[in-house]
């Protein structure tokens, strides 16, 4: 295409460099990258993704099914980027990839960014329906906001020549937007595209905040932001798209749509040399008309139609314009690269075709209403046989579809319906009332005369006249999909890939279904399109991620005396989402070698942990201890202030869900512990219980995780240590029991100390503010120096644990596991409680169901892997019955082996038993022991 | 993504809350009176049904209050929600 | 005592260098918090009322006075904030005037503060946090719990651009993180 100097709303006093598959173009500011390549003569824009046939560019919006780029490179490239809404600037480097793009190859760099909105009325698309309803409703009072694709406001009003109230119609969108500017409860976004339409009013944008800038003046900001707005009332008025006409060779370069055409001229500038418009309605008179008045050479209008009349018909004669009706383009000639050089033209009636020397065929097959947000959720379409065009079917709460969205095609109607759905609108959300609202615009459209429901051309050749030009589906392969017996539009869809890939079928799924219901005869009412589902166009994940990215993906959470455990080298474990001291490495240490060292210290010395992540529920009211008592297998109402009880709790089913410590701090006062990564279930869990079925309680409960910091003072000299810590405290075995609390200045802070053990040692854990969390540590810390004291992580604490049969939720648990499977019988207490009466069910009453067990490899050096099936026999075949597995797996230091907890069917009635694990390089003979494998009589607790 | 009315705090996003599954189902009132399949019916089996549907939901990231929603399973539309004593008729 | 530890300490120098064009954030570290649980409308509300000279408020509201204030949580659920150092006296207070009727607990370390204001202090909010905080639907005595991301939170605005955030301090540098980069962001915009 050549260009006009006086025509189309670029600079054309101003140009610039950029490349496209290598080659350095120019261009001028405000141009696209299809127009761009349009004006530098690109006619052939890359090839097919089936046939490798020659593809232009086609129209100049997102709905050309040719016309996409992989642009930018290195960290900062993108595939599959729509051509007419990827706007050039200097330096600008794009790759003609039609059909399959390049991810990033380092790390993206680009910022993407997202935003959250609301408003009261959202109105998708600013041509003269949606500015109309924008203009109603923020006049109304209501928060507006309204977002269209391209970088100005107007639709297609810019790709055209109306006249609103006898001045170009681009003064009126001036003027609306200087109205709506000036209203600070009116948030404009352009350069901007909707894409998805969720629930309640939960619509998705993309904003392209900087695309359009060379990388130098991006400066730090976004290249596009996702807009998530929650919107009461949603306005669409999204437009039309031109459909193609199907005939021989009508992919070829040059053959454009109607609109389109008529878009480069009147927003490029853009003219071809000779034109030929091909079209089944009025519209596309318009291009001829508007490019005949741009000085172009337009040679024919050739129109299916019989007779078509009408205003534009009228005003294409006097321009003295050739009008051929009843008649069709059978073909099209092209030059060595594929261009189109002329097309043949030929009576619907029969005769000698006729050969028409052009670079541009303009084509129209008619218009599709575009409402997917319509149809994102749920809504109903149905085909308007006067329209010839799909229309929104039904309504849907605060879903309103308006102009030429809605099959409304004039500007004058649009306008009326578009103020019409904006004071609706605006009343729906509280803000004026249709009645007393201002008057619509006066003006009225133009007759245009029936559009023909026409998709090819009869008897046109079927192998290359394309139904789906992005797919390379052509009448030939929609011929074999309906002669294979398939004869669902679904089913043709899947088996032609009509409407699939990234243009998803803009130009080609209303075709393919007429042709499909004209092959059975059917209504092509009751066969419809297949379904567009969200999202509305291809976006890159990339820019759906934002910024939820590194350090904002998912919190980290630590504890106040993190920064310590980083000083000192500790590797951390993932627990939930806390970061947990798993070791702590002296030297080159590895993990085996520091957890040995770490155990031994807490066995024969004395070891310091953070407990901190663990969960704290605090249980206040007179009904408390009865409250706990109908949620945990035990008692808790019997204890007594200052005394701590350990406890289980199960689901309704059961099964075992939570563990943790107890505590009565007064009469109507209790601390719940939960496991680390259990806390915020076991709470909400809690609150179930105590809002839905027993609000008569007096019960009140809060969380206390984060108020309370806790440091485990564990071993034999656990005592020692207090001692230095708490001059004033008695530690002594008489006065400060097993399970006892005491309030305690530890360290010169205020502190809550209790006599808990998770691993059958000697362990006092001290309770401070988090605040304090620090503080207390390192003082505890330096305290012990004199005996040693080992800080030490969660691997030692699983092993300490595990040589006391102590079982972890989640570890030795997992859903299916019942108090009583873990050998819990004497926690069950003679009353009720949630899941009680799971545990007779039949199932929990079989002799084979899994147990916790201990096991002792034979090879006291060999350690099994966690999860390692068990099975009966050292000589097995495959399959083989599995009895059990191993949950737990370390070496212990206290007694010199590797030993291992698992869940073995009937296994307490087994013990003394060789059981098997079949590993992949060796069968391991482990012997069933007692879970409780080390220190049997609990001797070591009291020190 | 759903905006949940909580009767408390208002309209919020969906990541806001828990899902709790159907609701008006108690925990029975003495359950050692139930058979195994009484009990097992009450554990494991709730309505599926198409159109309006009460379900339980826990404001979790506000109030922590659970309370019921009417949603239509087959159109994702939320009739409106009523607090823990409240009946579905309640609902707004 | 032994010193207490800044829970946004590792954070506090990007914090104090994210300010631009009158937008500022500001660790609030230790705020004196109690919860209170009490039955609304009851006579150890009433007394709690008494005590602290306030009228528990509504729904989403604060009610403040002589430096004290009440922050609904909940139906029956109220966070009670006061200048740090405070927390002791208020605890005692409260418990007296609730007489067991209810509950008080200190969580002044179980939340850490930090403080959003200036002109573009609701953009901010705006790109990590879902709730609306224009000025129709959210204004200065307001409050809610809601959700920065994956944090939970409490944000009470204290005045026509101000917001404070109280989190949890395991959660807090997420928060600051997310905040941080929404000015991060909002400043390239307000220079371009």
């Amino acid at each position: 295409m050549k260009r006009l100097d006086d025509r189309g709303r670029i600079d054309h006093d101003h140009s610039f460099e950029f490349t496209y598959d290598g080659r350095t173009l120019t261009a001028h500011p405000g141009d696209t990258l299809a127009s761009a390549l349009l004006a530098n003569g690109v006619d052939v824009i890359g090839t097919s993704v089936l046939m490798s046939r020659p593809r232009g560019v086609v129209t100049d919006n997102v709905t050309d099914p040719h016309a996409f780029a992989q642009v930018g490179t290195g960290s900062v490239t993108e595939p599959l980027m729509r051509m007419n809404e990827v706007e050039v600037f200097a330096g600008f480097e794009a790759e003609g990839r039609l059909h399959q793009g390049l991810l990033p190859t380092e790390r993206e760099s680009t910022r993407f960014e997202k935003r959250f909105a609301h408003c009261d009325v959202l109105v998708v698309g600013a041509g003269p329906a949606g500015l109309s309803a924008a203009l109603a409703a923020a006049d109304a009072g209501s928060r507006v906001i309204l977002v269209d694709d391209h970088p100005h406001l107007g639709g297609a009003l810019l790709g055209g020549e109306k006249l609103i109230d006898d001045k170009p119609a681009t003064r009126w969108v001036a003027d609306v937007e200087a109205r709506l500017r000036a209203n600070p409860d009116v948030t404009i976004l352009t350069r901007t595209t909707a894409f998805n339409n969720g629930d309640q009013g939960a619509v998705a944008l993309m904003e392209r905040v900087t695309e359009h800038l060379p990388e130098a003046k991006r400066d730090g900001r976004a290249l596009r932001r996702m807009w998530q707005v929650r919107t009461h009332e949603l306005v669409v008025a999204t437009g039309a798209t031109e459909r193609p006409l199907v005939f021989a060779d009508n992919d070829r370069p040059g053959v454009m749509l109607a609109a389109g055409v008529r878009g480069f001229l009147h927003r490029f500038g853009l003219v071809p040399e000779k034109l030929v418009v091909f079209t089944a309605c009025d519209d596309a008179y318009r291009t001829a008309i508007d490019l005949a008045g741009a000085g172009v050479d337009v040679q024919m209008v050739v129109d299916v139609r019989k007779d078509p009349q009408g205003s534009l018909i009228k005003r294409t004669r006097e321009l003295g314009i050739e009008i051929r009706d009843n008649a069709a383009v059978i073909g099209t000639d092209g030059d060595a690269d594929g261009v189109l050089t002329a097309v043949r033209v030929a009576s619907l009636d029969g005769g000698v075709p006729e050969a028409i020397a052009c670079d541009c065929l303009a084509v129209s097959g008619g218009w599709d209403p575009l409402f997917d947000l319509h149809l994102h959720v749920s809504g109903g379409s149905r085909w308007n046989r006067k329209l010839v065009g799909f229309v929104p079917d039904g309504s849907l709460p605060g879903i309103r579809v308006t102009g030429a969205a809605a099959g409304i095609f004039g500007t004058a109607g649009c306008r009326r319906d578009g103020h019409v759905v904006g004071l609706v609108a605006a009343e729906a959300t509280g803000h004026g009332t249709t009645a007393d609202g201002p008057a619509a615009p006066e003006g009225h459209d133009a007759n245009e005369g029936p559009t023909a429901d026409f998709v090819d051309v009869p008897g046109t050749e079927r192998i290359h006249a394309f139904v789906d030009q992005h797919r390379d589906v052509a009448l030939a392969g929609v011929d074999r999909a309906l002669g294979s017996g398939i004869h669902h539009v679904e089913h043709v869809k899947r088996y032609t890939l009509v409407g699939t890939g990234t243009e998803q079928g803009r130009t080609a799924k209303v075709n393919a279904g007429r042709l499909t219901a004209r092959h059975f005869g059917l209504d092509f009412a009751e066969v419809g399109i297949s379904n567009a589902r969200p999202l509305a166009q291809p976006m890159t994940f990339g820019s759906l991620a934002g910024r939820s990215l590194g350090v904002r993906f998912d919190p980290v959470r630590t504890t106040s005396i993190h920064p310590w455990h980083v000083a000192h080298g500790a590797i951390f474990e993932d627990v939930g989402q806390w970061k947990r001291p798993w070791f702590f490495p002296q030297g080159n240490e590895d993990m085996d070698a520091a957890v040995l060292r770490e155990c031994a210290a807490v066995r024969e010395g004395v070891g310091m942990m953070d407990a901190s992540t663990l969960g704290k529920i605090d249980v206040k009211g007179k009904d408390a201890g009865e409250f706990l008592d109908r949620l945990y297998t035990g008692v808790m109402s019997s204890l007594k202030p200052g005394r701590a009880r350990y406890g289980v709790m199960c689901k309704a089913d059961g099964m075992v869900m939570d563990d943790g410590v107890v505590l009565r701090l007064a009469d109507d006062h209790f601390m719940a512990t939960t496991t680390t990564g259990g806390a915020a279930g076991v709470l909400d869990w809690m609150e179930d219980f105590l809002q839905t079925e027993w609000p008569y309680l007096d019960v009140w409960l809060t969380s206390v995780t984060e108020q309370w910091a806790t440091v485990a003072v564990v071993g034999p000299k656990a005592r020692e240590v207090m001692a230095v810590l708490a001059p004033e405290l008695d530690v002594t075995q008489d006065a400060f029991k097993f399970m006892q609390l005491e309030d305690a200045v530890v360290a010169g802070i205020e502190s809550r100390v209790a006599r808990i053990s998770f691993s059958g040692e000697l362990a006092f854990e001290i309770n401070v503010p988090m605040t304090y969390g620090l503080a207390l540590w390192e003082a505890v810390f330096a305290a012990g120096q004199p005996f040693g004291i080992t800080p030490y992580g969660t691997e030692s604490m699983h092993v300490l644990r595990a040589e006391k049969g102590y079982f972890i939720v989640g570890q030795e648990t997992d859903g299916t596991v019942t108090p009583l499977d873990l050998g819990l019988d004497w926690m069950i207490a003679d009353k009720e409680f949630v899941g009680r009466r799971s545990l007779r069910r039949s199932d929990m009453l079989r002799d084979d169901r899994k147990q916790l067990v201990g096991i002792l490899p034979v090879d006291s050096k060999d350690r099994l892997p966690e999860g390692a099936q068990l099975i009966d026999s050292a000589e097995y075949e495959i399959p083989v019955s599995m009895i059990g597995h191993v949950t737990s797996s370390y070496e212990s230091s206290a007694m010199g082996r590797t030993f291992g907890l698992a869940l073995v069917r009937n296994g307490r009635n087994r013990i003394g038993e060789t059981i098997y694990a079949p590993l992949a390089d060796r069968t391991v003979a482990v012997e069933i022991v007692d879970a409780v494998i080390f220190d049997q009589e609990g001797a070591r607790r009291d020190g | 993504m759903f905006e949940i009315r909580c009767p408390y705090c208002g309209p919020r996003d969906e990541p806001e809350f828990k899902y709790g599954g159907q609701a008006h189902v108690a925990y029975p009132a003495d359950p050692e009176l139930l058979s195994d399949e009484e009990w097992a019916r009450f554990l494991f089996v709730r309505d599926n049904s198409r159109g309006r549907y009460a379900e339980r939901w826990n404001h979790a990231a506000g109030c922590r209050r659970w309370f019921n929603v009417i949603r239509d399973t087959g159109t994702h539309e939320l009739v409106g929600s009523y607090r823990v004593g409240e009946q579905p008729e309640d609902a707004r | 005592m032994a010193d207490r530890a800044e829970p946004l300490a590792a954070l506090q120098g990007r914090i104090n260098d994210a300010a631009f064009g009158g937008t500022t954030l500001m660790t609030v570290p230790f705020v004196a918090q109690v919860g209170l649980r009490v039955e609304p409308g009851s006579a150890a509300a009433g007394r709690v009322e008494t005590a602290l000279g306030l009228e528990l408020p509504e729904v989403n509201r604060m009610s403040e006075s002589g430096g004290r204030r009440a922050i609904w949580l909940a139906p029956d659920e109220w966070l009670v904030v006061a200048a740090d150092g405070e927390e002791r006296s208020l605890v005692a207070l409260l418990e007296e005037a609730i007489a067991g009727e209810g509950s008080v607990v200190d969580l002044s370390a179980n939340r850490t503060g930090l403080e959003l204001a200036g002109p573009d202090a609701r953009t901010v909010l705006a790109t990590c946090c879902s709730l609306d905080f224009h000025p129709r639907a959210f204004g200065p005595g307001q409050c809610a719990q809601t959700l920065i991301h994956k944090a939970g939170v409490l944000v009470e605005q204290r005045g026509d651009d101000r917001y404070l955030l109280l989190v949890r301090p395991s959660f807090a540098a997420y928060v600051a993180e997310w905040l941080l980069d929404g000015m991060l962001g909002l400043k390239a915009d307000a220079a371009a």
